[in-house]
């Protein structure tokens, strides 16, 4: 640009250089361009696994197998995209999803029955999110460090709760949840959960107020704070929705298992704050796909079955989940016109 | 001066950022055992010019000698060898390490070539402390625990450790109290004793011409006067070529009769905050532009965030439609109808991923939502029509806020404010990085809004934006209002005179520190 010597124009003062048209078009095709990206990883990853194990991988009960387990922690990653787009992280979402299906399953608990388990199961998650929330909006701790301490208690709990035992879960409604009489047109109920908390989270996010608020503080909080929206209060939300994930997680694995145990939930964090990242959204937050998050862990879900049904050792899985992820992020910033 | 060849000599520097022009051809000579002074308004280029100077930017056209041999500073470390120290007006410490560590960051004492000494760095430090007056600084605390002042005297002691022959400070007297400013000035004549340069940064003409020897003035990237003597220059003409200027403003009209009865909507009483500004009162009327102009750490940017409840004052009130305003909540400024288009926009106001519609609608969201609901539709709507009626361009309310134009995004940031019917604009620097010609639409877009009822606090370095645009102007020093007139009754002389040294017509010219402490 050259400084203009004459006195200015008065009128309009049009500055914007050509660049502005193919700026936004260039957003919105690299919007669809990691969409389509991972959609065309998962067919890949279907074409492998039908090509390796032709009889058992696309078998009706292994697809559904698939499903069911990408639905446990499905359910938490969409809480942990929140999370995530606001600029937090939540370490601790293992942990809750261990301590909640331990205390929805003691002796004392299931005497209550189904409506028991389930309402423990949450009420136990929110808990655990409104401590994390509280001490991260309000005391003023770094979100690693709160979340850090809160996976640290809420196992140690789940522990001191189970002395290290398997419990059992005997209420049949609940059992009963994890029969192939409950599948709907053959989606088990728990898919269905799964399905339903991915179109909730898409919709909030994208479509409310809540959404943007969270967009806005994980984006730039100053500004956010500078322009009207209580911060610290949308940060407590966001952990109190990871915890709501969780007890909804915890109990979608009671129903799998039939048992509650301290071991449950083993990593979780690691998968879906991976996920998310896979998907798209930033880890620094003021951007986020709830659609991403999905396909990143169904991409995951399918690896770890297509490795077991090959007789690969999980040390192997892991290894190739890590240069997933390393891959996934050179790809992304590698996408054309990362100007920001 | 003296028949020697000058120790530094700068001629025909150029440098040139994206869409500015910060250095034209300067000129700059510097004298062994001088204090060479640069004085300038902000963004005349002096930042820049030491910038090359410390090896930090290359210049793109210009020589640089050097003791009469031409060099080029290819980077901190090459100009560091010469013996060229720069002490910034930011501090660059470490404050998780010591502050013998610090003062040896680089070049630590060692043995065997990587074993760090500490003994004989602390004693070293110990020394060049004792050396700057101040012996009492523990060489082992953390730079972080230190006063403002004494980070300042580790800065000098990091330079210092160096073999120096130049020194730039810029305005190291901003952040010290009066004593420490002796203190300050009593180093800078040792040092210049012993033969060294000092390239000496400052706002204050009175510090100027007690140590200066010679002058240089920027205006504008180009050098108007060098070597001026400093103590000898009246300040009429110093004054007269810091703001003498080729590019006209063009300001929007006033409206003929200032509405001076109308009751305020916007009312300031006492309102203070210790050690950043004083008690003032002020009161702002619907269609009324006030303007606060002051210095850089005047206090104005911290004013209009306390207004805001950005920042908690220590007292005073804040009252909107003669309702007190519950103090440090941003929550209750919006809500009783106040903007803030801050001065940072980039960091404080725009959500650089999104559109233009999404930053325009964030403070009124709830309007166009039921339930927590958003009816995209109302608020592109409601979005397009706020931004046409600031012309923002493009005319396109979903392109990325980021690909607009500096002006634009002020603009999109006003919008945001209009859509929410705030009733009281509080504006920082509204034209910081706005192009030239951009600025008079800006200008009549801001005016237009105080038409149409807003009242409008401004606050701006630039004098003549606050002259021009303004209908009542309030003159800061060091965090006191030190004048208040209509901007007709006062012109860019009077008020650079005013915010540099006080009030010498009215006053009796006493340096402004002693009278100092709470006046209320």
């Amino acid at each position: 640009m050259t400084q203009p010597v004459s006195p200015p124009r008065s009128g309009t003062g049009k500055m914007t250089p050509v660049s502005e048209p193919p700026a936004w078009r260039a957003l919105l095709f690299r919007a669809d361009v990691r969409t389509l990206s991972l959609l065309g990883v998962l067919a890949a990853l279907i074409v492998i696994g039908g090509i390796t194990r032709p009889d058992e991988f696309l078998d009706t009960r292994n697809l559904q197998l698939v499903l069911t387990q990408a639905s446990v922690v499905g359910v938490v990653t969409v809480g942990m995209t929140f999370v995530i787009t606001s600029g937090g992280i939540d370490l601790s979402v293992g942990a809750i999803v261990a301590l909640a299906s331990v205390w929805a399953t003691t002796v004392a608990t299931q005497e209550y029955g189904f409506a028991g388990i389930l309402f423990t199961a949450v009420l136990v998650g929110v808990g655990c999110g409104l401590v994390n929330g509280v001490l991260i909006a309000y005391g003023g701790v770094v979100p690693f460090i709160a979340t850090l301490a809160m996976l640290a208690s809420a196992r140690g709990l789940a522990l001191l709760i189970t002395e290290g035992r398997t419990q059992i879960v005997t209420v049949d409604g609940i059992l009963s949840l994890g029969e192939r009489d409950a599948y709907v047109l053959g989606i088990p109920p728990l898919v269905l959960v799964f399905a339903a908390v991915t179109i909730v989270g898409w919709l909030v996010l994208n479509r409310t107020t809540f959404g943007r608020r969270t967009v806005a503080v994980g984006g730039n909080a100053e500004a956010a704070r500078l322009a009207g929206i209580d911060v610290r209060r949308q940060r407590l939300y966001m952990y109190l929705l990871s915890g709501l994930c969780c007890g909804i997680a915890a109990f979608l694995l009671i129903v799998l298992s039939g048992s509650g145990q301290n071991t449950n939930g083993n990593l979780y964090e690691l998968d879906a704050i991976a996920a998310v990242i896979i998907g798209g959204t930033l880890l620094s937050g003021g951007r986020g796909t709830i659609t991403g998050s999905v396909l990143g862990i169904l991409i995951f879900t399918t690896i770890t079955n297509i490795f077991a049904l090959n007789n690969l050792q999980s040390d192997v899985q892991q290894i190739a989940k890590g240069a997933i992820i390393v891959a996934a992020v050179l790809v992304q910033r590698r996408t054309p016109s990362t100007t920001t | 001066m003296a028949p020697e060849p000058p120790l530094l000599t700068m001629s025909g520097i150029t440098k040139s950022f994206p869409g500015v022009r910060a250095l034209d051809g300067v000129d700059l000579d510097v004298q062994a055992g001088e204090v060479h002074c640069l004085l300038g308004q902000n963004g005349a280029g002096k930042s820049t010019l030491i910038k090359v100077l410390a090896g930090a930017h290359q210049p793109d056209d210009g020589t640089i000698t050097w003791r009469g041999e031409p060099v080029t500073l290819k980077s901190p470390i090459a100009a560091m060898r010469l013996g060229i120290a720069t002490i910034y007006q930011e501090l660059d410490l470490v404050e998780g390490l010591s502050v013998a560590e610090n003062v040896h960051l680089g070049h630590e004492p060692t043995a065997a070539g990587f074993v760090v000494r500490g003994k004989a760095a602390k004693e070293s430090t110990a020394a060049l402390l004792g050396r700057l007056g101040h012996p009492e600084i523990d060489p082992a605390r953390l730079v972080g625990d230190l006063s403002a002042a004494h980070q300042q005297i580790v800065s000098m002691a990091r330079a210092l450790s160096h073999e120096v022959r130049l020194i730039v400070m810029d305005e190291p007297s901003a952040a010290l109290d009066p004593d420490e400013v002796d203190n300050l000035f009593r180093i800078v004549g040792d040092l210049t004793a012993d033969g060294v340069a000092v390239v000496y940064i400052s706002h204050r003409l009175e510090e100027i011409r007690r140590i200066g020897d010679r002058v240089t003035v920027l205006k504008d990237g180009r050098a108007v006067a060098g070597g001026l003597p400093a103590e000898s220059t009246p300040t009429r003409e110093v004054v007269a070529l810091m703001t003498g200027r080729n590019v006209e403003y063009v300001f929007p009209d006033r409206p003929p009769a200032p509405p001076a009865d109308g009751t305020p909507v916007l009312q300031v009483r006492g309102l203070a905050r210790d050690g950043e500004f004083e008690p003032f009162d002020l009161e702002v009327r619907p269609g009324e532009i006030v303007g606060l102009a002051g210095l850089v750490g005047s206090g104005r940017s911290e004013i209009l965030e306390t207004i805001y409840g950005a920042r908690k004052p220590t007292a005073g009130q804040v009252v909107v439609d003669g309702r007190p305003l519950r103090l440090g909540s941003v929550r209750a400024a919006v809500g009783a109808g106040l903007g803030l288009a801050p001065e940072e926009r980039k960091a404080q106001a725009l959500l650089m991923l999104e559109s233009v519609t999404r930053n325009v609608s964030v403070s009124s969201m709830s309007r166009f939502a039921r339930g927590g609901w958003i009816d995209r539709g109302a608020e592109l709507a409601a979005a397009r029509a706020a931004t046409r009626e600031l012309s923002l361009r493009p005319d396109n309310p979903s392109a990325p806020v980021r690909t607009l134009s500096g002006g634009n995004q002020q603009k999109a940031v006003l919008a945001r404010w209009l859509l929410r019917g705030c009733r009281v604009l509080l504006l920082d620097e509204p034209t910081r990085g706005v192009d030239v010609g951009a600025r008079a639409e800006l200008y009549a877009v801001i005016r237009r809004l105080a038409d149409d009822g807003l009242a409008v606090l401004l606050v701006s370095s630039e004098v003549p934006e606050v002259l021009g645009l303004a209908d009542r102007v309030l003159v800061l020093r060091e965090g006191r209002v030190v004048h208040t007139a209509p901007a007709r009754e006062l012109d860019e002389h009077r008020v650079l005179d005013l915010v540099m040294e006080g009030s010498p017509v009215a006053s009796d010219g006493s340096p402004v520190a002693g009278e100092g402490s709470p006046a209320s």
